[in-house]
């Protein structure tokens, strides 16, 4: 397939998963209000607004992480509930666009449940952005939700493809994924200042999570298509 | 339809001691088979005896661990993805994006694989989907209707070798109909069709030969 | 004939998996464990500040580099599987072999150096690159043996597990940088000086020594044997398959 014609296909995908959930609402009817009761939860298990605003940033990545999986798992039971998925193979579709059209769907899924989750943290839990901390927070944050949408696609694409093993796919992710946990949450507190940090050991992390992103965003449009193959 | 499918000399199907595995268990047992380029082949047999395999082998899907074969010119164990660009194959499932509406999803493999709005709507008019349908999602449509969609899409794809496992189930007996006569205009316009099927009434009209599967083999073929 | 029929080696026609040359690396390797053993418990001094609790070292380093080497060995039979022109599924068993041995060492390491933490300083775990990275690769890897257990067929399951094994690869020094940079912010030296490298003199450096060659004879001796299993399972899958052909034809009342 031509690269024009990979393109095509990935802008199909893209466009029909954010169709898909603009027409359901699961992002924002089901999953969000989910994310936000963690966050309460952990209000509720962690009880002190110091302890809370020390490891605001760290609660809110870890909702997040837990969250995207639902999203991710969603993203492909969409695809298999009717054989969608096993279609596009059939038709021969570029499965590298494929994933990089589901992958796309999930940051930008993604980077909207960040935001809901950020602003709650900072309702909830006290903590404060400064001016200083803007760029370091956006960069970090959308490096993180790259490479996290990658690794969750691909093991979700994996996972959904066999018969009943969806709960494989935190126990594959999870441990693939901690250096985004350990990033994003670091680059945050820089950018918030909790705990004392400075903006400036920040960014660092963004670099760590830059690498991450690129590595498996890439290794992940390659192993797709052999991955979920018969 | 006018002439509208990818057509050629070679068989469109041919399978040699095909030996193909769902998980250990050989589902098909060293299958012989040739089908020529417009057949309307039906396969019968009982649950299990392979033809849900035998289908899904002749669209990429399922690799043959023995055995050789090729599908529309392409080599069944060196060129899948090849032989799946040229098929189009409806299961028990349709392919189909439960909310989306009829139009949405033939949009959607339309912006797949570059088919202008009048192609689609064309497939669309072929099928009956025009009109109030159209904009439905595909969740409150018949089972009837969704199969017609899941054709409209073989149609937009200029699918030459049209796979079909049961199309008959799930439908009421006019729908039954539609489906035969939809095939009838496929093959004329030059798919070739193997379809999977309990309903041996059919045969005589629809079918232009009848391949029997029994234990993962071919034991009875006639015309 | 099959796409890929595993080789029929002198081991497997005698329903064995062993050959005078496992015997051989057997016997040396219970020659090394008993050295090592006399070494690191009897002849060795015992540490000027842990005292004899630092003779856990003789089997937690070691273990440590086998884990790590089975691993290594893992990921590069997952690459002959998967870039390789034949896509070897002996490349594939040897990667899952490697893998169930790198698994149960690396437990092996992790309780060990618990053990270890525990006697000296009176703490099980610290968060330090090394520790740290070897949990995860250990979940990790409890993950490829589960994907390796998943349905379908041989070759399906292998080209799996290659990818999975490969994806882990690429995530170790991701990992392993993310962790080391993390600890590197918490600068104070941990109270008790929990580091678990150790002052070495010569004879402990020579009894480590003979430790990491007794554990790499070991990891030699049981991926051999495991392997050869795993391949006279998959032949007798083969020669099932023969017999579930004949059988499958016969339903249809078909003869051979």
């Amino acid at each position: 397939m031509s690269s024009s014609g990979r393109i095509q296909v990935a802008r199909a995908v893209l466009s029909k998963d954010l169709q898909i959930e603009r027409r359901s609402k699961v992002l924002t009817s089901q999953i969000i209000p989910f994310a936000v009761v963690t966050l309460v939860l952990f209000a509720f298990a962690l009880d002190g607004d110091a302890i809370l605003q020390r490891t605001a940033p760290g609660l809110v990545w870890l909702a997040m992480l837990f969250s995207s999986m639902i999203i991710v798992q969603r993203s492909f039971a969409v695809e298999t509930s009717d054989g969608a998925l096993d279609a596009l193979r059939v038709a021969g579709a570029d499965m590298s666009a494929v994933f990089w059209g589901k992958w796309l769907a999930l940051v930008i899924q993604l980077l909207v449940l960040e935001l809901v989750l950020l602003a709650g943290a900072i309702v909830m839990f006290g903590i404060e952005l400064r001016a200083s901390g803007v760029v370091l927070l956006v960069t970090s944050s959308i490096s993180a939700t790259c490479g996290l949408s990658a690794v969750s696609t691909i093991y979700a694409g994996l996972a959904s493809g066999v018969r009943g093993r969806e709960s494989l796919l935190p126990l594959l992710v999870l441990p693939v994924a901690s250096p985004v946990l350990i990033g994003a949450t670091r680059a945050a507190e820089a950018a918030f200042g909790t705990g004392g940090t400075v903006v400036s050991e920040g960014w660092p992390w963004v670099g760590v999570l830059s690498v991450f992103a690129v590595v498996f965003s890439f290794g992940g449009s390659l192993a797709f298509g052999p991955l979920i193959d018969d | 339809m006018e002439p509208h499918f990818h057509t050629s000399g070679s068989p469109a199907v041919e399978l040699r001691d095909a030996v193909a595995l769902m998980s250990d268990f050989p589902a098909l047992a060293g299958l012989d088979l040739t089908v020529e380029r417009g057949e309307i082949v039906m396969l019968t047999g009982a649950n299990g005896a392979g033809k849900t395999t035998l289908l899904r082998v002749c669209a990429g899907l399922t690799p043959i661990t023995r055995g050789y074969g090729h599908v529309m010119g392409a080599d069944v164990v060196s060129e899948r993805d090849a032989v799946r660009q040229r098929v189009g194959m409806v299961a028990h499932s349709n392919g189909l994006y439960d909310e989306l509406t009829v139009r949405e999803n033939l949009e959607f493999w339309g912006a797949l694989i570059g088919a202008g709005d009048d192609e689609l709507h064309q497939a669309m008019s072929i099928m009956g989907l025009d009109g109030r349908l159209a904009t439905v999602p595909v969740r409150g449509l018949s089972a009837g209707q969704r199969r017609r969609t899941a054709f409209a899409i073989l149609v937009v794809r200029r699918a030459g070798l049209w796979l079909l496992d049961e199309p008959h189930a799930g439908l009421d007996s006019g729908a039954r109909d539609e489906v035969d006569d939809i095939l009838r205009q496929a093959s004329a316009a030059g798919a070739t069709v193997m379809l999977s099927s309990h309903e041996l009434d059919r045969v005589e009209q629809l079918a232009t030969r009848r391949v029997h599967l029994a234990g993962g083999v071919v034991v009875g073929d006639g015309r | 004939m099959t796409i890929d029929t595993p080789p029929i080696s002198a081991a497997t026609q005698r329903r064995g998996t062993s050959t005078p040359a496992t015997r051989v690396i057997g016997v040396l390797t219970i020659a090394m464990t008993i050295w090592l053993g006399v070494f690191g418990l009897v002849l060795s001094p015992a540490d000027r500040d842990q005292g004899d609790a630092v003779r856990i070292m003789y089997v937690h380093v070691p273990s440590v580099w086998l884990a790590y080497l089975a691993f290594i060995v893992t990921a590069l039979a997952s690459g002959v599987h998967l870039f390789g022109r034949r896509h070897s599924l002996q490349a594939d068993r040897v990667a899952g072999a490697s893998a169930e041995i790198g698994v149960v060492f690396m437990a092996v390491t992790l309780v060990t150096g618990m053990l270890w933490g525990r006697i000296t300083w009176g703490v099980y775990w610290q968060w330090d690159a090394r520790l740290t990275t070897t949990a995860l690769l250990f979940i990790s890897y409890i993950g490829y043996l589960a994907v390796r257990g998943l349905e379908g067929t041989r070759e399906q399951r292998a080209r799996r597990s290659a990818i999975v094994g490969l994806l882990a690869v690429l995530e170790v020094p991701l990992v392993h940088w993310s962790v080391k940079l993390w600890r590197s912010l918490h600068q104070e030296a941990t109270v008790l000086g929990t580091d678990l490298d150790v002052s070495l003199d010569g004879l402990m450096l020579f009894s480590l020594f003979v430790g990491v060659v007794a554990f790499t004879l070991l990891f030699i001796w049981l991926l051999l044997h495991r392997s050869r299993m795993l391949t006279m399972i998959d032949l007798s899958a083969e020669s099932g398959l023969n017999a579930a052909l004949a059988q499958r034809r016969a339903e249809g009342g078909v003869s051979l």
